[in-house]
């Protein structure tokens, strides 16, 4: 069991910079979903967890006990993205029209 | 509640999927010595929330790309976007955006993207508070606040008082000198609007300003902002430090951290 | 359909011209020393630093700071690629040979991890950290290591990407069997070669 150190530096970003990758992947409105801490259990929104960006990778964590919620590397002809240790992401309903048209026009 | 249509252009625009769309730099505005405000017309533009940014995508000659992001300073008008560059000191894609790049020529953007740091009219009052570039997405929320007054044709003009179908607003803009202010004419008009806009530089105070040049105080927050109890929705935009600092002292003074929406940028820039 | 916008270009270092072969494909030349991390900035006090290693039985020996600083120094001088691109040429280190603290190790491994504070880790087949080719540094250009490139302490395996140089390095395991670590189980190739581009696991 890892201990619990509780994100205080200042070196991190807030999760909402990862709406413009996630948004590829996922509806508009990914970083408004609850991302669950795989370690401590917490939840949080996923706009204000503390992302670290400036790594080969963009490491989304958790506020309250810092593990890894969240990894995105994104490559030039793909991305990968995990929630390591049994993490996870409640993700809101969008108007199931805009996913409909979304999928039809393939974009 | 209806949001009104300068916020959220056609119904479901700003939750169609992002995709990445030339956009035309149609004209720009140099809002200090080094910070330049494109103004890009965008094919197909789906419209976007205040508060929302997007990427931007520059290919040189050689096939080398490079990817930043920018908040939009102004609320959705039609296939207008305005994206507002301050050029980083050694940056790479800052400097071409606010010095190179011509009138006419295209880039590439992908957006709308943020769902969070969003602002929507609202009975609760707002407090906007910026560090820096950081007023650049603050400016289309206070802008999109302007913009529900027009409509409600409501004749605002007192302190801090409701407009249309949104509550009180009030702005707190903390920056280095008052060389490097931004908007300042929207900012004018805001404040005779009703929405008080508090200038803190950090560095060098504006020339007659009575208030000397120092960090943004937790006191200046309490005498500027709203008390806890009437529940504003608080909007922290700035560098890391900044925004961290002032979330604290907001949450300590009572503010429900639920109510405080922050969007940091880091080193990253350039 | 890549747009193309005239006149932008990479912002290039005075050198790179001349870089010629030190510079693998894909990586620019950086006169700066860019801080990559992955969480937040371990504050450790040398104090309360050591440094173990464990062999696949689970035998360990560690070193106290004092320990560590009394083995014999060595002073690589080389070139460090970061799998983000940035390359810097001609850093000056000062550490311990991994030759020297695996000397009186008991092994059969095929495989290292190294494992720091705050949770990373990285693994290496040990060939690659054998025979000159990989320290524990505490020293970059004549002074201590700043906590933010992973002072107190940290790995540097130059010949590999840099994420295989572990910040805030604490130990390092040897194993019968690979075990990936932080970002090679996240899409990054599990060797990081710089000069076959070995970058992602699935190019």
């Amino acid at each position: 069991m890892a201990a619990e150190r509780p994100i205080t530096d200042d070196r991190h970003l807030d999760g909402n910079a990862l709406a413009g990758p996630l948004s590829m992947l996922f509806v508009p409105d990914i970083a408004t979903s609850t991302g669950r801490c795989g370690s401590c259990g917490r939840g949080d929104l996923l706009a204000r967890a503390p992302l670290y960006a400036q790594a080969p990778g963009q490491v989304l964590r958790c506020r309250h006990c810092g593990n890894v919620v969240l990894r995105l590397v994104s490559a030039p002809d793909m991305f990968w993205l995990d929630l390591p240790h049994g993490s996870g992401l409640a993700i809101p309903h969008t108007a199931p029209a805009d996913v409909s048209r979304d999928v039809s026009r393939g974009s | 509640m209806t949001a009104p249509e300068t916020v959220r252009p056609t119904r479901d625009g700003p939750r169609a999927r992002p995709a990445w769309r030339v956009a035309r730099l149609a004209a720009d505005r140099r809002e200090n010595a080094r910070t330049r405000t494109l103004v890009l017309e965008v094919p197909g533009w789906p419209g976007h929330l205040p508060g929302q940014h997007v990427d931007v995508r520059l290919t040189a000659e050689d096939g080398y790309t490079a990817t930043r992001s920018y908040s939009m300073s102004a609320p959705a008008d039609g296939e207008r976007v305005e994206i507002t560059v301050q050029r980083v000191p050694d940056g790479e894609v800052s400097p071409y955006l606010t010095e190179d790049l011509p009138v006419g020529a295209e880039i590439e953007i992908l957006g709308p993207v943020g769902g969070w740091f969003v602002w929507r009219p609202a009975p609760a009052p707002t407090l906007l508070i910026a560090g820096g570039a950081g007023i650049v997405p603050i400016m289309a929320m206070g802008r999109a606040w302007l913009g529900t007054g027009d409509r409600a044709q409501d004749g605002a003009g007192r302190d801090g008082a409701a407009r249309g179908g949104a509550g009180a607003m009030r702005v707190i803009y903390s920056l280095r000198s008052p060389d490097l202010l931004c908007y300042r004419d929207d900012l004018d008009a805001l404040a005779a609007a009703g929405a008080p806009v508090l200038y803190a530089y950090t560095r060098r105070p504006a020339p007659g300003g009575h208030r000397p040049a120092g960090r943004l105080t937790r006191e200046e927050i309490v005498e500027h902002g709203f008390a806890a109890d009437q529940g504003p929705a608080c909007f922290v935009c700035g560098p890391t430090g900044f925004v961290e600092a002032v979330a604290a002292a907001l949450i300590d003074l009572g503010h429900d951290p639920a109510r405080v929406r922050t969007e940091r940028f880091g080193p990253s820039g350039g | 359909m890549a747009l193309l916008s005239p006149g932008f270009h990479r912002r290039r270092p005075e050198g790179e011209a001349d870089a010629g072969d030190r510079l693998p494909p894909g990586q620019y030349l950086t006169d700066g020393f860019p801080v990559l991390s992955a969480g937040p900035t371990p504050r450790i006090i040398p104090a309360s630093w050591s440094f173990t290693v464990e062999n696949e039985n689970g035998q360990k020996t560690s070193w106290s700071w004092q320990e560590f600083m009394d083995l014999p120094q060595e002073t690589p001088t080389v070139d460090i690629h970061c799998v983000t691109r940035w390359s810097k040429f001609g850093t000056s280190w000062q550490g311990v040979s991994l030759d020297t603290l695996l000397e009186n190790v008991e092994t059969d491994a095929g495989y290292a991890v190294f494992h720091s504070h705050g949770g990373y880790t990285t693994n290496v087949p040990l060939e690659e950290i054998t025979d000159g080719k990989a320290w524990i540094v505490h020293t970059f250009d004549g002074e201590p290591l700043d906590p933010e490139h992973g002072g107190p302490a940290r790995g540097l395996i130059p010949h590999l990407y840099f994420w295989k140089s572990a910040k805030w390095v604490q130990g390092v395991r040897l194993l019968d069997h690979d075990d990936p670590g932080f970002w090679e189980t996240a899409g990054y190739h599990n060797h990081g070669d710089p000069w076959r581009e070995e970058r992602y696991a699935w190019a």
